[in-house]
């Protein structure tokens, strides 16, 4: 399976709004911090991680929270995982 | 027959607008059931009933607009028969049918344990203005009473269309209509509160930075291997040893009501949660010095997500013994709150982050939290607010002697008897 960085950051975008639902994905700019953009407490962040976790059935570690700041950070991060875990 | 009254949601609330029923006469209800919709100034809250029994009489209806304390339907008790309604359907064909009665007794149930006809109709057998049976029928079939309507027929009377009106009119409002509206009123009834709060109330305030490095060492180990669906958050650990705290110094857990006192021995912690859009609610999580972590964390979260979609309960919009506020996230150092009335006090956490901190008589950079509180001074003094906060300091220094710490639900019991009588 072969996984596209665009599609994927649809997805990722999709999931963000639906925990933030405030927020034009068209506005998301990749390489600055998410929670600067969006406004999003620990249980969004949470939230928005749990549905990444269950969209793509990828283990997020707890260790790895803080290489997750921007969007890129999280798309290079699930495309590694998806590469590594799965297909 | 019980009366089932409009309970407050909150200090801010005195009146609410019914939106829907989810029972109708003749349906039977436990206690803790959600009976009924009612629509606040800052969200639309599942209304429980906390009485078993046979709901008998739906006084209000969807659409209306009703101060708190209002009788909004009433129910029979377990056991009990519907007597005057039932009373009032046999006794005219009492005296015409007394042979007759006792041969066809058996086929013929002696009472309706349940009326099938609306409570309306026998409870206004006189119209006051006419209603045409297509409408009359056209009501009966969506529970409204005709005599409530508005007639613009001749003389006022109620027609078919009356009654169609009526049945669109109580569909419950858009959310997206209402958004705007809804941002007005909720900072309305945010202004009332807090401005009756700071009058009232004569607050005083304390912090102590609380060292955070054992707390997320014991997290980060308990959490490790878990899935992320069971991890918990750092909240959900301050918000244990808030309610472990207040067992030491329960003067800060209670409501100030007619001029006293009423200290509270369950903790039931008002969770402020921020709206999208703007806006917040602190509705309760029940029992928390009773619950484990994990419980604690599912509930929490669960809140959350209920907060915003605008699905709370009445049970905890209208009993929270205090209130926690963590604006951490947003990454301020310290809260210091305004008490919700009839609270005593609310507890403020700041952003967990690196700070300066003396141990041994060396500086060394640790995870720090600003715990700060705002009490009530007609209830207790600083020297009881300083003691508070030295427990949570030390009660965070010990992760795991909280976790495992579960005081009895003594208290749940009281909790849910006597509420909802305003």
């Amino acid at each position: 399976m072969s996984h596209d960085r665009p599609a994927l950051s649809r997805i990722v975008l999709d999931i963000l709004c639906s925990i933030a639902p405030e927020v034009d994905p068209a506005t998301i700019e990749p390489d600055r911090p998410l929670r600067h953009q969006v406004d999003l407490d620990s249980m969004d962040w949470l939230n928005f991680l749990v549905a990444l976790h269950e969209r793509f059935g990828v283990t997020i570690a707890e260790a790895d929270y803080a290489q997750l700041v921007n969007l890129g950070n999280v798309l290079d991060y699930l495309l590694a995982r998806l590469d590594r875990e799965g297909a | 027959m019980i009366e089932f009254k409009l309970p407050s949601l909150g200090a801010d609330m005195d009146e609410g607008t019914l939106l829907r029923w989810h029972v109708k006469p003749g349906d039977a209800v436990q206690r803790g059931q959600v009976v009924a919709v009612v629509d606040t100034s800052k969200a639309a809250v599942d209304v429980e009933i906390w009485q078993d029994g046979v709901m008998a009489e739906l006084r209000v209806q969807p659409g209306e607009k009703v101060p708190v304390g209002t009788v909004l339907a009433t129910l029979l008790a377990p056991g009990e028969v519907a007597a005057p309604a039932a009373t009032s359907l046999t006794a005219p064909a009492a005296p015409t049918v007394p042979v007759a009665v006792p041969q066809s007794a058996p086929a013929v149930p002696p009472q309706p344990a349940l009326p099938r006809v609306p409570e309306f109709e026998k409870a206004l057998p006189a119209a006051r203005h006419p209603v045409s049976p297509s409408a009359r029928r056209r009501a009966r079939e969506h529970g409204i009473d005709p005599d409530s309507v508005h007639g613009t027929g001749p003389q006022g009377s109620v027609t078919l269309a009356d009654i169609e009106a009526a049945v669109a009119a109580r569909r419950p409002p858009l959310p997206v209509a209402a958004a705007p509206d809804r941002q007005t009123e909720m900072r309305k009834a945010i202004a009332v509160t807090m401005s009756r709060s700071k009058r009232e109330i004569p607050h005083y305030y304390l912090s102590e930075p609380i060292p955070m490095a054992k707390a997320l060492a014991w997290l980060l180990q308990r959490n490790e291997g878990l899935p992320i669906t069971e991890r918990i958050l750092p909240a959900v650990l301050q918000l244990k040893a808030v309610a472990a705290a207040l067992q030491r110094v329960p003067q800060l857990n209670g409501f100030y009501r007619d001029g006293a006192f009423q200290l509270s021995t369950a903790v039931h912690a008002g969770v402020a949660i921020s709206l999208r859009g703007g806006g917040l609610v602190a509705p309760a999580i029940h029992d928390v010095g009773a619950k484990p972590l994990e419980l604690l964390m599912r509930e929490l979260a669960d809140l959350v997500k209920r907060a915003r979609a605008g699905s709370l309960r009445s049970s905890e919009m209208s009993d929270p013994t205090i209130t926690i506020t963590n604006l951490g996230d947003q990454g301020v150092e310290a809260v210091f709150g305004v008490i919700y009335p009839p609270q005593v006090a609310l507890v403020g956490f700041g952003r967990v982050a690196a700070g300066p901190w003396v141990q041994e008589g060396e500086v060394r950079a640790l995870p720090l939290v600003t715990a700060t509180l705002a009490a009530d001074h007609r209830v207790s003094d600083g020297h009881q607010g300083a003691l508070f906060l030295a427990e949570l300091r030390d009660l965070l220094q010990q992760p795991q002697a909280l976790a495992e710490r579960v005081t009895p639900a003594s208290a749940k019991v009281a909790r849910q008897e006597g509420r909802h009588e305003p």
